[in-house]
């Protein structure tokens, strides 16, 4: 139950990730370790019905039986899950339910982060649910929101609030079987946002979770589950960060999506998370599930995420087109420097009839990063006409970093249509040139082209974070040319 | 405004130009011609300041100032200009982006106020009109999928709302159809003040018949190999290069 500790002058001084400070609060820990106690500890700390704690138990049982996957082109030392604490929360009162009981120094910290918590301050239009290590601090506009009948929640607070809601669509899109760590994440995952948009409901602003690992040796398991009902519209976004420690520290995220039919889900992402520093110490190990389910006929999700932080990256945003005329979307740009490694892309799995899917993914690679886009176009027997279109373009700064692609492809219809574009390319030194003569630094010059490269995944973001992304990158390639 | 003495350059070790002597002053307009590969645009590059081009003796001063030392944004930011003769595409950035840039970034260094989006596109448009393009042109990518022409009109553009105070114009003429010369001539005949020098490198009389020079000078295999006024061009139309001694003393050229 020990306070972190506070950042040391030295390591201030060579900072380069901007977001990497340790708050000072007092922490409520689990022990280190998992066990099937741990499991029922987590789940009693959070008062759950028993079906929840069966459904984790569930889950941890089939997890001890998996071993971690290896087939992603990412290397890293072996994982001790015995070495890390599976739940940490400030002390006072864990989910405070209005803003006045949050402490002081979590509101700060958001604050540093550039995410207001207090609602008169807030962005217009976007209403936040902060998770602080492993549980949610606040979430603003809750009222308003609540009003056209759209729950936005903390997650825990929506198995106390709607048990039923939870129970028919937890783990309807990932399974507590699903995979190595989704599996983890069923068995102890503290917390997360729950969204449920009802019927012909189009949520007026936008929705946002901003996450924050903060404590040391911590690992950050949440959940997600949005499900926007027959007709509704719902655009949703989170932001990450974390503290700059020397040890890496695992993220095993699952999100769900649920869309009915007529029902538009936008989730983007704009994830940085600590990448270590440049001799690989430290740094987040994203791995994440992210799963979304056309349900209904003419269902619509598009996934778009800029992935700049993480000292690995492993996901895959992927859409289940189950309803006919179902259409899925995936736009990304991933940046690797330093020795970040990212395994990214998606899975588009078409199952009902004419359903489309586009798929858009920019690399960028820098200094010794590993940049790997993986996707997968499955075409089930009864999906008549289905088509696909993939765009697969890499950048390279430096003659160090890799880009490598790997398009999967199952097709069991031969009516459908599926288009794959890849191209690799370098900042040429004649493009440099080129900007500089006219005036602009050379990194400026840079920032213009890697713009320009990222463009129509920029273009999916609601307009303050496509701002937000550019500036990050923008950061986080800085001295990466020159 | 401009000095070039004894210039000699290289590139991966092999010289191109071998002891180049060019005075340009404010208000003057030099054309520069000769053969093709003799190093016409190395020459503009070493000015521009591009990388890669190792300059082994010689100096280039530029309103008194050793121009070698700038970085190729600060030669910008001085007044410097390049008229590309092969402009480069940038995909996904728009060309109305990287003119504001440019000139705010020019602004900034002569000291005045940044334009805001609304001035800006005031006056945007009237350099619009100047070279004679269409608005549409300034939401399209810098010069993806333009065609040759509209390349070059877009460099005069960017040059028009950059307003240098020494432009090289490398090649501008080639590959236009009469009116974009026109247009272009037009561009640059507005442009020319007192105060404002340009160096003209082209093949043809034709730029000539609308943008008179002071000057033209023959490039052969690295040296200037001639000097003269503008009846110079005409004479090299009617006779091609072969009547020069390409391998005239260095110092002729100077204006
Ligand atoms: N990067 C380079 N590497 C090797 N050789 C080069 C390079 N740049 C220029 N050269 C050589 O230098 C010489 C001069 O080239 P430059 O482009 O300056 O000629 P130019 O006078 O502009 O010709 P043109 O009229 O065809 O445009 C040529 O022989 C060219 O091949
Ligand atoms: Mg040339």
């Amino acid at each position: 139950m020990g306070k972190s500790e506070n950042v040391g002058i030295g390591e201030l001084m060579q900072e380069e990730y901007r977001w990497g400070f340790v708050t000072d609060i007092e922490q409520e820990r689990v022990p280190k370790g998992l066990s099937e106690d741990v499991v029922r500890l987590i789940s009693a700390k959070k008062g759950e019905p028993e079906w929840l704690l069966e459904w984790r138990l569930a889950a941890y049982r089939h997890w001890r039986t998996l071993s971690e996957p290896h087939w992603a082109k990412v290397h890293h030392p072996p994982i001790d899950y015995q070495d890390i604490h599976y739940y940490a929360a400030p002390k006072k009162k864990a989910g405070p339910s209005k803003l006045a009981d949050v402490d002081p120094e979590i509101l700060a910290t958001y604050e540093k982060l550039g995410i207001p918590l207090k609602e008169q301050e807030m962005l217009a239009g976007v209403a936040v649910d902060a998770v602080f290590d492993s549980v949610s601090v606040a979430t603003t506009y809750k009222e308003k929101l609540a009003s056209l009948g759209i729950i936005f929640c903390a997650f825990s607070e929506a198995v106390r609030e709607h048990p039923e809601l939870v129970r028919q669509y937890l783990g309807s899109v990932v399974p507590h079987t699903d995979n190595f760590f989704a599996s983890l994440n069923a068995a102890v995952f503290s917390d997360g946002t729950f969204v449920y948009v009802p019927k012909g409901v189009r949520c007026p602003m936008e929705l946002s979770t901003y996450f924050r690992i903060n404590a040391n040796d911590t690992g950050q398991f949440e959940r997600t589950l949005i499900i926007a009902d027959e007709g509704s519209r719902v655009s949703y976004l989170e932001g990450c960060s974390a503290p700059r420690r020397d040890e890496n520290q695992l993220h095993a995220a699952v999100v769900e999506l649920v869309a009915l039919q007529d029902a538009v889900i936008k989730y983007s992402t704009v994830q940085n998370w600590y990448p270590g520093d440049k001799e690989g110490r430290g740094g987040i190990y994203n791995f994440v599930t992210k799963r979304g389910d056309c349900r209904g006929a003419r269902s619509r999700i598009s996934w778009t995420q800029v992935e700049t932080g993480s000292a690995i990256t492993w996901k895959y945003p992927s859409c289940i087109l189950r309803g006919d005329d179902a259409v899925g979307e995936f736009y990304s740009v991933a940046v690797t420097r330093g020795r970040q490694q990212a395994d990214t892309g998606t899975k588009m799995i078409h199952i009902g009839k004419n359903t489309r899917s586009t798929v858009v993914s920019k690399g960028i690679s820098a200094g010794e990063g590993s940049n790997a886009y993986r996707g997968l176009v499955k075409v089930l027997a009864g999906a008549d006409n289905a088509r696909n279109y993939t765009q697969c373009d890499s950048l390279l700064m430096g003659s160090r970093c890799a880009a490598h692609t790997f398009p999967y492809l199952e097709v069991k219809n031969d009516s459908a249509q599926v288009e794959h574009e890849a191209t690799t390319s370098k900042i040429g030194d004649d493009q440099l040139f080129y900007l500089q003569s006219r005036g602009l630094s050379a990194e400026d010059a840079v920032n213009m082209i890697v713009n320009g490269f990222c463009k129509e995944v920029f273009k999916e973001l609601p307009m303050e974070f496509a701002v937000e992304a550019q500036k990050l990158l923008a950061v986080s390639l800085e001295g990466a040319v020159g | 405004m401009l000095e070039i003495s004894n210039l000699h350059v290289a590139v991966n070790g092999t010289p191109i130009l071998k002891g180049i002597d060019l005075t340009v002053r404010a208000g003057e307009v030099h054309a520069v011609m000769g053969p093709n590969g003799s190093g016409k645009s190395t020459l503009a590059h070493v000015i521009a300041g591009r990388e890669g081009y190792e300059v082994t003796a010689g100096e280039i001063r530029y309103l008194d100032r050793n121009l070698l030392e700038l970085a190729p944004e600060e030669r910008a930011r001085a007044g410097i200009f390049l008229a590309f003769q092969y402009p480069v595409e940038i995909p996904g950035v728009a060309n109305i982006q990287l003119l504001k840039s440019a000139l705010n970034q020019v602004r900034r260094a002569r000291g005045e106020a940044e334009l805001d989006a609304m001035d800006f596109l005031d006056y945007v448009q009237t350099r619009l009109a100047l070279v004679g393009m269409k608005e549409e042109l300034l939401y399209r990518s810098i010069n993806e999928g333009f065609s040759g022409g509209e390349k070059k009109r877009n460099e005069i553009l960017q040059m028009a709302v950059l307003e240098p105070r020494l432009a090289i114009l490398d090649e501008t003429d080639s590959g236009l159809d009469i009116d974009a010369l026109k247009a272009v001539a037009d561009g640059v005949n507005a442009l020319r003040s007192h105060e404002r020098a340009m160096v003209l490198v082209t093949h043809y009389q034709r730029l000539l018949n609308y943008i008179r020079p002071d000057r033209v000078h023959v490039l052969a295999a690295g040296r200037m190999v001639k000097s003269g006024g503008p009846e110079l061009a005409s004479e090299l139309e009617e006779r091609g290069y072969g009547w020069l001694d390409t391998t005239a003393e260095v110092g002729e050229a100077r204006a």
